[in-house]
């Protein structure tokens, strides 16, 4: 099979896409000519042209608000955030307007809206262009927040999101953009909302999304060498959870690690804990550990990222610590 | 004046719609009829009602906090707007909703909204949908002096002169946002002086004259129905009611707001239209008259129509 990077999956998706539909119209900050500060958006504003791939002054608030708007009157939009770590600006919009029109409206409407947007660190990026700020999004009713881990995920999830007559929030990782995956010519879709068994294992489960599922593979493979079965669940879909599938690993396994790149607090993780504490207290052996990025910013010099972000020997540990106690 | 005799008569219609619509809130919400907040548009109709006289139905608005009269004179049923007042499941927002977020996109009203500003990004999207779908609609922003101040005011009006959006934006300069007297935020006085900082025509207009508001809207919905462009008109106006009901009104002077009172547009207007010979005091009094027991019929409808189930809370989230 043919392998793609990330990326060029992104691309692929936005392209077939819009030349199935035409309301399909992306706007964002350089995605024209220059193609994307990522290179997800090249070469569609040479074959879609300036009319439905537009490049924004810097106004988040503002073109994510017209996204709300032309979604309401008949368009879908895809909207690029050229980090995510600027979605903060766009949040009146996303929170107060996209995700209430709908229900406030009493169902008369749609808002068939997608932010795609750049996530994650690892890259010495600093404080300000390394967040991970899906959970924000998932605590708010009336937003699906997906998070592809591979080439594969981004462009089966995306042309779903696209689909979706929901505001979808689409975050894509920075250091998978360049990661080559397969992807099949064919057409394809995964549906938002559906978590994907990575690797079957009978020890314990790892619940993780994003770039972390690599780390967790990597960590699964070395913790197999000492006989632990590693079940990993790529959630694909942090926000709705996949509840399911995880309580079915966890009745199984009876131990939980949750891998997560950003900060514990109020986070995915914290919502899984409180899911299976709700609906699966009594799979448990033992606790649920959680590996998270330290309580702090993202801090730039490689040996303080290093030491607040998740890693493979963390994980490691984690699994370890869920199965000794 | 060359305004047609059916125009005349549809801004006088929507004026009294609303301001019978509003003092009638004004006294149910004193009962302790109406749940929650409103927020009157008394005082403020000539804008209202010269501005949609110029509107097509499929053309766009979007309101504010301050929104009845937005939707009235957008042609919003009395009925439907009076039961989501009550929070009523005839309402135009099943109950969920409310005063500050009414909408009805068939009539292309794209949502009353509790957000100052906020209807500025939702209009030039609305407005670009009409570009990019060639379909000449136009899109009317209504906001007052305060969201002139907003972050999204300036970024609003940048991209859709930048991108040549058709969308009028219809500041309300009452002079007050909630108890701040503008002139102690803002340094220009006038803010359709703004509009030159974003490249479109800025218009000054005396928010009072429905006539005067007719004719600056619809020079400049025809300038963005034919390609030209966005403008910024303000119109200068004040509201008669404190900032919601119930707000102690302490921060205007009593001769300030008796002196606007004073200056009622609708008496205005009603002088207008009996010294030009364009309609007798009998024939505006039967207008007045019918219009009274529309909004009657409406007080009665919102009255006798269910409460929503308590379980429908859950329900339209999701498409």
């Amino acid at each position: 099979m043919r392998e793609l990077f990330y990326n060029q999956a992104i691309k692929e998706a936005l392209a077939e896409e819009m030349r199935k539909d035409s309301s399909v119209v992306l706007w964002g900050l350089d995605i024209g000519p220059y193609g994307g500060a990522n290179g997800a958006t090249k070469g569609l504003y040479e074959e879609f042209g300036p009319e439905r791939v537009i490049d924004m002054p810097i106004s988040e608030l503002a073109y994510v608000g017209m996204g709300v708007g032309a979604a309401a009157t008949g368009l879908r939009p895809v909207i690029e955030l050229q980090f995510s770590d600027w979605i903060t600006l766009a949040s009146e919009m996303i929170i107060n307007q996209a995700a209430k029109m709908r229900y406030m409206f009493g169902g008369i409407m749609e808002i068939p809206m997608v932010v795609r947007a750049p996530i994650g660190g690892y890259l010495s990026a600093g404080p300000q262009h390394s967040n991970c700020f899906e959970s924000m999004f998932s605590f708010v009713p009336g937003i699906k927040v997906v998070t592809p881990s591979t080439p594969y995920a981004a462009k089966g999830l995306l042309k779903s999101a696209i689909r979706d007559n929901n505001v979808v929030l689409f975050f894509e990782h920075k250091k998978l953009y360049g990661l080559r995956g397969e992807v099949p010519e064919t057409e394809y879709t995964i549906p938002l909302g559906q978590a994907e068994i990575k690797r079957t294992g009978k020890d314990v489960t790892i619940v993780t999304y994003a770039y972390m599922v690599h780390l967790c593979i990597s960590a699964a493979e070395k913790l197999a060498q000492e006989n632990i079965d590693v079940e990993i669940i790529d959630l694909q879909t942090v926000d709705p959870l996949d509840e399911k599938t995880i309580l079915k690993s966890v009745e199984k396994t009876g131990h939980l690690v949750i891998v997560q790149e950003t900060w514990p607090d109020c986070s995915i993780s914290s919502e899984i804990c409180a899911r299976i504490a709700g609906h699966g207290l009594y799979y448990l052996d033992a606790p649920i550990v959680r590996v998270t990025a330290e309580d702090v910013p993202i801090p730039f010099s490689p040996v303080l990222e290093e030491f607040v972000l998740p890693s493979e020997s963390k994980i490691i540990n984690g699994v370890k610590r869920a199965l000794s106690s | 004046m060359d305004i047609p005799k059916i125009k005349l008569k549809l801004m006088y219609e929507k004026m009294i719609k609303i301001r019978y619509f509003e003092e009638h809130v004004r006294d149910l919400f004193a009962a302790g009829e109406l749940p929650g907040f409103v927020h009157l548009y008394l005082g403020q109709e000539a804008i209202a009602a010269g501005v949609c006289t110029t509107l097509r139905d499929n053309d766009y608005i979007t309101s504010t906090h301050r929104g009845h009269g937005h939707i009235i004179a957008k042609g919003g049923d009395l009925n439907k707007i009076m039961a989501e007042l009550y929070g009523k499941s005839t309402g135009y927002n099943k109950g969920k909703g409310g005063s500050m977020h009414i909408a009805w996109p068939l009539l292309g009203i794209l949502g009353a909204n509790g957000i100052v500003g906020a209807g500025l990004p939702i209009a030039i999207g609305a407005a670009f949908s009409s570009k990019y779908l060639k379909s000449d609609q136009v899109t009317v922003c209504f906001f007052g002096d305060g969201a002139s101040n907003e972050g999204m005011f300036h970024e609003s009006l940048n991209i859709a002169s930048a991108f040549n959006l058709p969308v009028v934006f219809v500041c309300e300069n009452n002079l007050y946002a909630v108890g701040t007297r503008q002139s102690e935020v803002r340094k220009v006085e006038d803010i359709a002086a703004r509009a030159g900082a974003y490249g479109m025509p800025g218009v000054v207009v005396d928010g009072n004259d429905v006539i005067a508001v007719y004719e600056v809207t619809k020079e400049a919905v025809e300038r963005a129905r034919t390609g030209d462009g966005p403008t910024l008109i303000e119109g200068k106006t004040y509201r008669w009611r404190p900032h919601f009901e119930g707000e102690p009104d302490t921060y205007r002077p009593r001769e300030e707001v008796e002196a606007w009172m004073s200056r009622d547009p609708i008496a205005r207007f009603r002088d207008l239209l009996i010294n030009q010979n364009i309609f007798t005091d009998n024939e505006l009094d039967e207008i007045n008259r019918e219009i009274l027991a529309e909004i009657r019929d409406a007080i009665q409808f919102a009255r006798n129509s269910p409460l929503p189930a308590p379980e429908e809370a859950l329900q339209d989230l999701w498409a």
